[in-house]
């Protein structure tokens, strides 16, 4: 399935921007809109999520997950003509396209734009767009969360970057009060089309404080879309999808996944918001995972094939909503499932998801939901510890063990 | 005439002036030949010299005032006994008092100019445009409201008209409203941005914030504090340990104007304007008062004296002070003032009466407008065939 061009609701510049001269306009996009969309899910490219791909039995001796890479349908990156980049790599690429596409776009945060970015996200970009459009901010999460808000109401589309994701929760009550809730307390006049990114996560013995994981403080928030990327591929196809939507799209970065590597196609793609990934199907459990649990469960499923087991992972990405289709159907066919998260066990994606799915599936379970995630502790400093505070593959493989029994 | 330069204060020249109007028997002017006043005070600035105490205005535009002014009172007046009757629930906080801050703002600056202000929003939403009709809808959670009823008295917002709210939170807006600005900035457009706050939102950390940010890159920012002497139920010698709120921008200049005086307000929202678009931010401290307390759940007379409200009412109301300008210029009788307020009163008990009548949202409304509609966001049961909630 080659991929296809998904056409959003959030595109062009149809406003009254008549004395906007920016500094490089772009015609509108050559993007190849679907003739009838009749179907409100839009195309996705890559990941397999084509439901008769996903039940159809593979055999277990075939696949290894040899790389910790998603598995892809044919692209020009899969047929030789797409071009190898890093992830930040590849967000900057998304950011650059939609910036090209849209003048409302822009960019704010600290140091994005002179220094190009702490993780080298908005390298560049400075200098090709200008100041104005990539504006480095003063050290004050709560104004200039608040800043790009203001100015979404009016209009533009702005992309707000927490340095750390832990950062922004100086701006909680913009991004509660004003990010989620103004499209329902305005009844509707004001979108806030805000994208908030910024790597979160457990890093290298970064300490408590930067090693957040915001992603459950934010799950209640209504109004608003978070979705976590996690390889190169998914990483340029969320966040241009994120830039593209009218809601407020929170984007989870991971502070260890910015450099890995992969071929992603020359064409433009974009990534569904709503929709999970199907990493590597299976047949005895499913694992629900996302952001860098994925690469501890696909090295999980190295050594849980070898031991005859067969798991279907799938990288949720979507975290509000979640996408309980793919999600149901797995459980339909394996009866099991494990959730493999970074969050902390007291009220994180996992605890969702777990209500999530017994509220929906129950019939289908063989097994109780299992939900593994990091200890509800503040990530300590020292290296062992730290490692233990979040899931290994070692965990995850007793964890399938058990469950498949 | 003499009188032009008449101090609005001065009650001692009205009565002749009365008798020889009866003799002439003029209808009300709406005049718009240039009256000029002088304000009642003089301006106080911080880094930067302050406007002209003298006001260009007309005989129309200070009828307009009086009328409109009279409007939010007796709106305001007419939500208090709604909230005591129980059809205005949750928190209510009336504007009355402050009232020229809101016409004197309106009469300096365009529609495509932005407001955005904190809670205390009824009145500026009414000066931005918006009808009595879909304000009382609003304040009794129906669907004709400006917010189809899912706002209520802290969020109204009129987006074509640049009214962009209507905030719960104390000083949230402040950031909000440098975003206005940085937007005007970026899109090139010839307007400014009206942030207002309150004396205690003043004290708030993202307010400095913001003002960095806005004077660093020169954005099209006015700050308004509209410094009611009381935040909530503390004045304001408890809270803030610089009271000078025009000054505390620092490097930003300020101006402190008297806010009962809705001239002294245009006028310094005009000089205000003209700042803004060219050299940055500015910072202008309104002097107001409130007559309620904070909320309808606050009596407003546990931390002061019934007297001190009384005493502004008699001295400093700004519905008085037009008054008695319209009738030292002439423009019309206080016959026809009163009459022009029984008129006012008609107007808004009319506005109340179609409110009550009207629906309250359907259920559905309650899944509306979470997000913005097309992008596939529904949610289904494990089965795509049921479909448990649209998030239209």
């Amino acid at each position: 399935m080659a991929a296809r061009i998904h056409g959003g609701a959030g595109a062009g510049a149809a406003t009254a921007l008549s004395t906007f001269n920016p500094k490089k306009l772009v015609a509108p996009s050559r993007t190849n809109l679907p003739a009838a969309r009749s179907s409100k899910r839009c195309i996705v490219a890559g990941g397999g999520s084509d439901a008769s791909k996903s039940l159809s039995v593979r055999h277990s001796q075939k696949l290894i997950a040899s790389a910790a890479v998603a598995t892809k349908a044919e692209t020009s990156a899969t047929t030789g003509t797409g071009h190898e980049l890093l992830l930040f790599e590849a967000l900057q690429e998304g950011l650059e396209e939609e910036m090209d596409r849209d003048p409302h776009v822009c960019v704010m945060g600290e140091d994005v734009g002179h220094y190009g970015g702490s993780y080298k996200v908005t390298k560049g970009l400075a200098d090709k767009f200008g100041d104005l459009r990539v504006l480095d901010t003063p050290i004050c999460e709560n104004a200039f969360t608040g800043m790009g808000i203001g100015a979404a109401m009016t209009g533009l589309r702005p992309v707000i970057e927490g340095m750390n994701m832990g950062f922004l929760l100086l701006a909680f009550n913009q991004i509660s009060n004003n990010c989620g809730m103004l499209h329902y307390t305005s009844g509707g006049q004001f979108t806030i089309p805000v994208v908030i990114r910024g790597p979160g996560g457990v890093g290298r013995q970064l300490g408590a404080e930067h090693s957040q994981r915001l992603e459950s403080y934010f799950q209640s928030i209504p109004g608003i879309q978070m979705v976590a990327c996690s390889t190169p591929y998914n990483a340029k196809g969320l966040m241009k999808a994120a830039i593209r939507s009218e809601n407020p799209v929170i984007l989870f970065e991971h502070v260890l996944l910015y450099n890995l590597k992969e071929k992603i196609p020359d064409e433009e793609y974009i990534c569904n918001l709503e929709e999970a990934e199907m990493v590597r199907p299976g047949e005895h459990i499913t694992i629900l995972t996302y952001s860098r649990m994925r690469y501890h469960v696909m090295q999980a499923a190295k050594t849980l094939v070898n031991k005859g087991y067969d798991p279907e992972v799938i990288d949720i990405r979507s975290l509000k909503p979640f996408d309980l289709y793919t999600i149901g159907n797995s459980v339909k066919k394996t009866h099991r499932v494990l959730i493999v998260e970074e969050c902390m066990r007291t009220g994180g994606i996992g605890a969702s998801l777990t209500a999530a799915i017994n509220e929906n599936f129950h019939d289908y379970l063989d097994a109780p939901v299992m939900c593994l995630s990091s200890q509800d502790v503040p990530t300590p400093y020292a290296g062992t510890l730290e490692e233990w505070t979040v899931v290994q593959p070692a965990q995850i493989v007793t964890a399938v063990e058990q469950l498949c029994q | 005439m003499a009188l032009s330069r008449l101090s609005s204060r001065s009650t001692t020249l009205l009565q002749p002036f009365a008798t020889t109007s009866l003799l002439r028997r003029r209808h009300i002017s709406t005049d718009t030949t240039p009256i000029t006043v002088e304000t009642s005070l003089p301006f106080t600035s911080h880094l930067i010299s302050p406007p002209s105490r003298a006001v260009e205005t007309s005989s129309q535009e200070l009828l307009s005032f009086f009328r409109d002014m009279a409007l939010m009172r007796r709106m305001e007046i007419a939500a208090d006994s709604l909230y005591k009757a129980k059809l205005i629930r949750g928190f209510c906080h009336l504007y009355d008092g402050q009232e020229a801050v809101a016409i004197g703002m309106e009469a300096a600056i365009t529609k495509r100019d932005a407001i955005i202000t904190s809670y205390r929003d009824h009145c500026t939403f009414l000066g931005r445009g918006g009808g009595l009709f879909e304000a009382f809808s609003e304040l009794m959670g129906r669907t004709t409201g400006c917010s189809k009823g899912k706002g209520g008295s802290m969020h109204f917002y009129k987006k074509d008209a640049s009214f962009y709210g209507g905030h719960g939170i104390v000083g949230a807006q402040a950031p909000l409203g440098c975003g206005l600005a940085f937007a005007q900035k970026y899109s090139k457009e010839e307007a400014v941005s009206f942030t207002l706050y309150g004396d205690g939102a003043a004290n708030q950390g993202q307010l400095f914030e913001a003002l960095n940010i806005a004077a660093l890159w020169d954005l099209p920012a006015v700050l308004v504090c509209e410094n009611n002497h009381y935040g909530m139920g503390t004045a304001e010698w408890r809270s803030a340990k610089s009271p000078a709120y025009f000054k505390r921008g620092d490097y930003v200049p300020g101006l402190k104007v008297d806010g009962m005086d809705a001239l002294a307000v245009k006028q310094a929202c005009k000089f205000a304007k003209e700042h803004a678009l060219k050299n940055g931010p500015i910072i202008l401290e309104m002097d107001t008062y409130r007559y309620h307390g904070h909320s309808m759940s606050d009596p407003g007379s546990t931390y002061r004296t019934r007297d001190e409200i009384s005493g502004v009412r008699q001295v400093r109301d700004p519905i008085d002070r037009v008054r008695k300008l319209i009738i030292a210029h002439d423009i019309a009788t206080e016959k026809e003032l009163k009459d022009m307020e029984k008129e006012v009163r008609k107007e808004v008990d009319a506005a109340v009466a179609q409110a009550k009548e009207s629906p309250i949202p359907e259920p559905s409304e309650l899944f509306s407008n979470i997000y913005v509609k097309g992008f596939g966001a529904e949610s289904f049961g494990a089965d795509r065939k049921e479909l448990r909630a649209t998030l239209p």
